[in-house]
């Protein structure tokens, strides 16, 4: 089987693989070149190998079990892919989510963007040589994923955000490792900009290379950092506000070149702009979380065949945050599309059947039929979520307008006539994620 | 109002062509005959309506239907942040539209993947094969009628060069 470059390539010219093994193609992905000498005449670019059926498995899987699969498409800031299918499937349910739910998703969603933006300047300024910024940066990451693993459980797989609202409230602490993770970011960014704004090294292999206009940019679809380094200023939450962004005081930072440098830029000046939204949502969100109290549900069940309790049921540490008490802040109230307290599924008749009626076989989320697309700002750009529902429990088709999709596909054209060394930064810059691209 | 401006533009400027239009869940939408795509899509993106991207091009199989495969295209325009789906429906024994290549650069690896997962044929492709499956894959998996656990025949081993 010949690829069209091996079919196409002139006979005295070299070709080369890049790829799918090869440490700086970010998961796995093959760039095959044809090079004449240094210089790259053309190239084709393969993906496909991570691709693990993620739109026919979830039409398989019932609407609310199908949000662990979303955690794995873009797995460096998984909460905004939660965010993205959840809201998709509440504009087919008109469900309205509780407001302090959605500063929440809020908050989530711009500690995703950060870690987002870290990994792929982090990686992109290793790849270039600097593997200092690569160590401070992955230091920040760790701080923001201390403050999302201490509310949602996880690190990466969080499966946070769910269908009418967020799994559980913040955590009582979170505030101060909300602060902290900022402050550490903010230093890092600053660090990290002192040793790359001006290094001669990092601007020989970003400044000028593969360079993206505008048009260019629209016509590949191309959204998010990618397309604001081109100097086109679209970003979802600004042009069509969800959740409570259009509250928010911040800027969108574009380019003005649209090369590799520029896409650095726009990145590490939307962390600042990020790390402000973050501080703006600690103020709503201040809150002091009820102390857990009560009996134990064995204890509370017993006690209940004997008399009505009276006494709160006390959840396991696992269910810390969505005790009863909470519960109207951070889920939406419609019975039918949002489980019940573990309170009520312990200890009353209706709690029991609501829970059950959520995970037996053939009951469960039932969105009226129709079909309907949402995007919201991931860290690639446009995440869009195209689902068509046929009324049962399952979707009956599902895609993932994947951003990184069309920035990638762009790839073959950035690098042509440009030398070997460019593709490494050109394609750094584009933060290629496979989980997302090839789904 | 913005959405009922172009669903209108659309009715009027194409009468034949444009099927049905509506705004379900606030989203409008507009069903074409497949034939009419390709122009109506320079129509669209063409000033006054201005819809300078395609952001998603996908396909939906409804095995139940005569026209199995429906092709839904979303076009946004940066001005006023205006989207617009546009839907085609296929018949099942020759799924072919024309391409969008010449529009969209995008449009290249999206029409490769539909082709890939739901086995449509795009008209005037550059270069109409797999994305995501490897040459030699058998059948289109996000079909309906093929199974979730489908096993593949062993691909032969690539004799070397």
């Amino acid at each position: 089987m010949t690829t069209r470059l091996q079919a196409q390539a002139r006979p005295e010219s070299l070709l080369l693989n890049m790829g799918p093994s090869h440490p700086a193609m970010h998961g796995t992905i093959r760039i095959m070149l044809e090079l004449d000498g240094e210089r790259i005449l053309n190239s084709e670019v393969e993906v496909g190998y991570l691709h693990r059926g993620f739109e026919k498995t979830c039409e398989h899987r019932t609407w609310f079990n199908l949000l662990i699969y979303t955690d794995r498409l873009n797995y460096v800031s998984p909460l905004i892919n939660n965010l993205g299918y959840v809201m998709t499937v509440e504009k087919l349910l008109g469900l309205e989510v509780p407001e302090r739910a959605q500063w929440i998703r809020v908050l989530m969603s711009e500690l995703s963007r950060i870690s987002d933006h870290l990994t792929c300047l982090a990686a992109m300024a290793m790849e270039c040589g600097a593997f200092t910024a690569f160590l401070y940066k992955m230091k920040a990451r760790e701080f923001l994923w201390d403050a999302i693993e201490q509310t949602t459980g996880a690190r990466m797989t969080t499966s946070y955000i769910r269908i009418g609202g967020v799994r559980a409230d913040l955590h009582p602490d979170f505030e101060a490792v909300v602060r902290r993770a900022v402050d550490e970011t903010r230093k890092v960014v600053k660090d990290v900009r002192g040793l790359l704004d001006k290094n001669p090294i990092f601007l020989g292999r970003t400044r000028d290379i593969a360079v993206m206009t505008p048009d260019n940019a629209l016509s590949y679809g191309w959204t998010g950092p990618c397309l604001r380094s081109t100097g086109v200023a679209y970003d979802v939450r600004r042009a069509q506000p969800y959740l409570t962004y259009d509250r928010l005081d911040f800027e969108i930072p574009v380019g003005e070149r649209g090369d590799n440098f520029d896409r650095y830029l726009v990145r590490m000046s939307e962390m600042e702009q990020s790390l402000r939204i973050i501080e703006q949502c600690l103020k709503p969100l201040a809150r002091t979380v009820p102390a857990p109290s009560g009996i134990a549900p064995a204890e509370a069940i017993r006690e209940a065949r004997r008399r009505r309790p009276d006494d709160p049921v006390r959840l396991s540490p696992n269910l810390e945050g969505s005790e009863k008490a909470v519960y109207p802040g951070i889920m939406a109230g419609d019975k039918r599309y949002v489980l019940p307290p573990k309170e009520d599924a312990y200890t009353t008749i209706e709690g029991l059947i609501a829970h059950f009626k959520h995970f037996m076989a053939g009951h469960g989320l039932r969105p009226p039929k129709g079909e309907a697309y949402f995007a919201v700002e991931g860290g690639n750009g446009e995440l869009g979520y195209y689902i068509v529902s046929d009324g049962s429990d399952r979707p009956y088709r599902l895609h993932l307008r994947a951003p990184c999709f069309h920035i990638v596909s762009a790839l073959e054209e950035l690098i042509r006539g440009r030398y070997v060394a460019d593709v490494i930064p050109t394609f750094g810059s584009m933060n290629m994620i496979g989980g997302e691209l090839d789904r | 109002m913005e959405k009922e401006d172009i669903l209108t533009a659309l009715r009027t400027s194409f009468p034949e062509d444009v099927l049905e239009t509506s705004t379900p869940l606030g989203d409008a939408a507009a069903v074409v005959k497949p034939e009419a795509l390709a122009g109506i899509m320079a129509f669209l993106k063409a000033e006054p309506q201005a819809f300078t991207m395609l952001l998603d091009l996908t396909c939906v199989d409804h095995p139940d239907r005569l026209d199995r495969f429906e092709m839904v295209y979303h076009v946004f325009a940066l001005e006023g942040a205006r989207r617009l789906r546009v839907k085609a429906s296929l018949p099942a024994a020759e799924p072919v539209i024309g391409s969008l290549a010449g529009l969209w650069k995008n449009a290249v690896w999206l029409e490769r993947e539909a082709f890939d997962m739901f086995g449509v044929r795009f008209e005037g492709h550059p270069d109409l094969r797999r994305l995501f499956m490897y040459d030699g894959f058998e059948g289109h998996p996000l079909r309906k009628d093929y199974p979730l656990r489908g096993r593949q025949p062993r691909l032969p081993m690539r004799p070397d060069p």
